[in-house]
């Protein structure tokens, strides 16, 4: 239970997807102009993170790593499927996307209208397919563990995108100089924001 | 003018980019190659493909290599897009370009892993995650699904190039102000040392990154005016 | 024929289904025997730099075949099991299963009439795994060289511990102490002896700015050599030999 804890607390702040690796920085820089709809795409990827992380750990286990289809007959048991598993995981991704995506339009128009062209967006969100790809890395031990890292990461995603919107909402007020406006100051306010989160640094529960 | 119509559809370029028809000329070819190097660079003006760019930048040589592999998938995937851009039925193109954009990268990171063994190691998972490299999605659906095989080349080469080349100034500065080397030879004189220069350790951490881009943006923006974003 | 019908689109499909599996499984497999032996070589080269041999990665086979005299794979209690080989070990793969079920690898090496002990060490840096293999001399106390690598620890900070520079400040500790106990490296920020000179001391300085891995090292080395200590002890007692 603790330890569950801690990989929780871990993805969310000390491996934080943009932080830390960068990955979703597109829509992240495209989506951060209001908190509305950062909190919108935030949300998608923290459903999308979670339910990707452990169908593709699943996959790894069962299907693509060395060894791995033993279950299925004992001769099969020095077949690698490794290679195939960039291609696997972004095609479970791109269909939960396409899942979320008509999840989303049925029983919450509103959202879906201010999300609009965004929620494709996700199946090319670097931090999705990140997520599955450092599962495969780190040598998960069972699915719960890979669930918890992928909802993590999702939440760590969300935490950060809301930051950056709501910093940037405020700064339009500001006095920027003009080449630095929009892209650059954002750009630099990640940094120093990354730069405080790396006080989480090896922290544990 | 060509350049105000980019910055307005900027954030949505994957699904918007105007269509612009071109004629055969040289001189618009070598646009394609030239143009994202500056005003349209994919990473400071287009705003794609950063999320696998910035955590490799720590060195030269894996940024060198990253530069290279996205060129090669781009290059590739591209053509590829653009020779069945008769044949790819419509509702499924995205699917189509996700497969062949992984097929690519599949390939590179497989080779890598036979003949360049350290660097792939290095590179880990960054290579997996060219895949979702927004920039290499972004030129198919933009450019290659609607243009000829050598212009879809060109632009491929092109946007790859414009990503290399911000990748390698990014680890350009951070490989020397971080640990006084260039592509792991030591260039500041140990001299400096002595008269108690230190490298920057801070420039190796991930954040100066995110940092030195802004810079660069800055600077980019400042001699190029008409880039300036309207809040 | 339309290229929005069901037919096509499904024809489409499959025909490009087939030709990305085929093709990937052409290159994934006429590659595999490249990248495995790249693998294994770079293990040899690993194991091989421990004992002080530094070589490149093309020789790296010729001259473990030449130095390294036996891969033993022990059991808790010390005794040799024969039937696993120890250079297929993967650390990672045996730390998961139960203790009882785990082997742990070590390789003999003999270099100009010196005999070596090389053992495989993995544990844990601050952000992931960090792994290496250590030498001990004769005495199997005395350390004769070592090599760390990592996954994903800071550059420039815990990312160091590849270095060589922090590599050779473990050579000449001694990992037991004078009572015969094993007390391992420890790798401290309060160090005395900055300039690692006092061999006994069972210090090494730590990189400033990676306390965290710096730690995880010390662990490492400790919780492994642990697992040795029955092999360690069987034949020659440790006090004998340290005086």
């Amino acid at each position: 239970m603790e330890s569950y804890l801690n990989l929780f607390v871990k993805s969310i702040f000390v491996e934080n997807m943009i932080f830390a690796y960068f990955l979703g920085m597109c829509s992240y820089l495209a989506v951060s102009k209001t908190v509305k709809t950062a909190v919108g795409l935030g949300s998608a990827v923290i459903f999308v993170l979670a339910i990707t992380v452990p169908i593709n750990f699943l996959l790894d286990t069962y299907l693509l790593r060395p060894g791995a289809l033993s279950w299925f007959d004992k001769s099969y048991a020095d077949l690698d499927l490794s290679f195939l598993s960039f291609i696997m995981f972004i095609a479970v991704i791109a269909s939960m996307v396409q899942l979320v995506e008509m999840v989303v339009e049925k029983f919450a128009p509103a959202l879906y209208g201010a999300l609009g062209i965004f929620l494709p967006l996700i199946a090319v969100n670097c931090a999705i397919l990140g997520g599955s790809l450092f599962m495969q890395q780190k040598d998960f031990s069972g699915i719960t563990e890979s669930a918890i890292y992928g909802l993590g990461s999702g939440v760590g995603w969300l935490l950060a995108i809301l930051a950056i919107a709501a910093i940037r909402e405020k700064i339009t007020y500001s006095n920027v100089p003009a080449p630095l406006r929009g892209l650059g100051i954002t750009f630099i306010i990640t940094g120093l924001m990354a730069l405080g989160f790396m006080s989480f640094m090896g922290i544990k529960i | 003018m060509k350049n105000k119509k980019r910055l307005k559809t900027e954030t949505t370029s994957i699904f918007f980019v105007t269509k612009e028809k071109e004629p055969l000329l040289s001189k618009k070819n070598r646009k394609l190659l030239i143009d994202p190097l500056d005003d349209n660079n994919p990473i400071t003006v287009q705003v794609l493909g950063i999320c696998s760019a910035l955590a490799i930048t720590v060195q030269l040589k894996p940024a060198l290599v990253m530069s290279i592999s996205v060129m090669a998938v781009m290059a590739a995937s591209n053509v590829i897009i653009s020779l069945l851009r008769n044949l790819i039925p419509n509702r499924i193109r995205i699917i189509v370009q996700l497969v062949v954009v992984a097929s690519m990268v599949i390939l590179v990171d497989q080779i890598l892993r036979a003949f360049a063994y350290d660097v792939s190691k290095e590179l880990s998972i960054f290579i997996g995650l060219i895949i979702t490299n927004c920039i290499v999605m972004g030129r198919l659906e933009a450019f290659a699904l609607g243009n000829g095989v050598w212009k879809s080349f060109l632009d491929g080469i092109g946007n790859a190039a414009g990503y290399g080349f911000i990748l390698i100034l990014v680890a350009f500065f951070r490989e020397l102000f971080g640990s006084g080397k260039l592509f792991g030879y030591q260039v500041i004189p140990d001299s400096f040392y002595e008269m108690g220069y230190v490298n920057n350790g801070l420039m190796l951490l991930s954040p100066m990154a995110l940092i030195t881009v802004g810079l660069i943006i800055w600077i980019q923006r400042y001699r190029n005016r008409i880039l300036i974003e309207k809040n | 024929m339309n290229r929005d019908s069901n037919v096509y689109t499904f024809l489409f499909a499959t025909l490009m289904v087939l030709i990305v599996a085929s093709s990937l499984a052409f290159t994934a497999s006429s590659l595999k025997e490249r990248q495995i032996s790249n693998v294994r070589k770079e293990k040899m080269q690993n194991i091989l730099a421990t004992i002080g041999i530094e070589t490149e990665r093309e020789e790296a086979e010729a001259l473990y075949n030449k130095y390294i005299t036996e891969e033993l794979t022990l059991k808790q209690d010390g005794s040799i099991d024969p039937e696993i080989n120890a250079f297929d070990i993967k650390l990672n793969n045996e730390l998961r299963k139960s203790y009882s079920d785990q082997r742990f690898p070590i390789y003999v090496a003999s270099v100009e009439e010196e005999k070596y002990y090389v053992i495989p060490l993995r544990g844990k840096g601050l952000w992931d795994a960090i792994w290496g293999y250590i030498a001990l001399e004769e005495d199997k106390n005395t350390i004769k060289g070592a090599v760390f690598d990592h996954k994903g620890e800071t550059a420039g900070l815990g990312a160091e511990i590849t270095q060589q520079w922090f590599q050779n400040r473990f050579l000449g500790e001694k990992v037991f102490d004078s009572q015969g106990n094993l007390v391992g490296i420890n790798v401290s920020k309060t160090n005395n002896d900055p300039k690692d000179l006092d061999k006994d001391d069972h210090e090494v300085d730590a990189i400033s700015g990676a306390t965290i891995t710096g730690d995880g090292v010390t662990d490492m080395i400790k919780e492994r050599l642990t697992h040795y200590l029955p092999y360690l002890k069987q034949e020659k007692s440790i006090v004998s030999l340290y005086n």
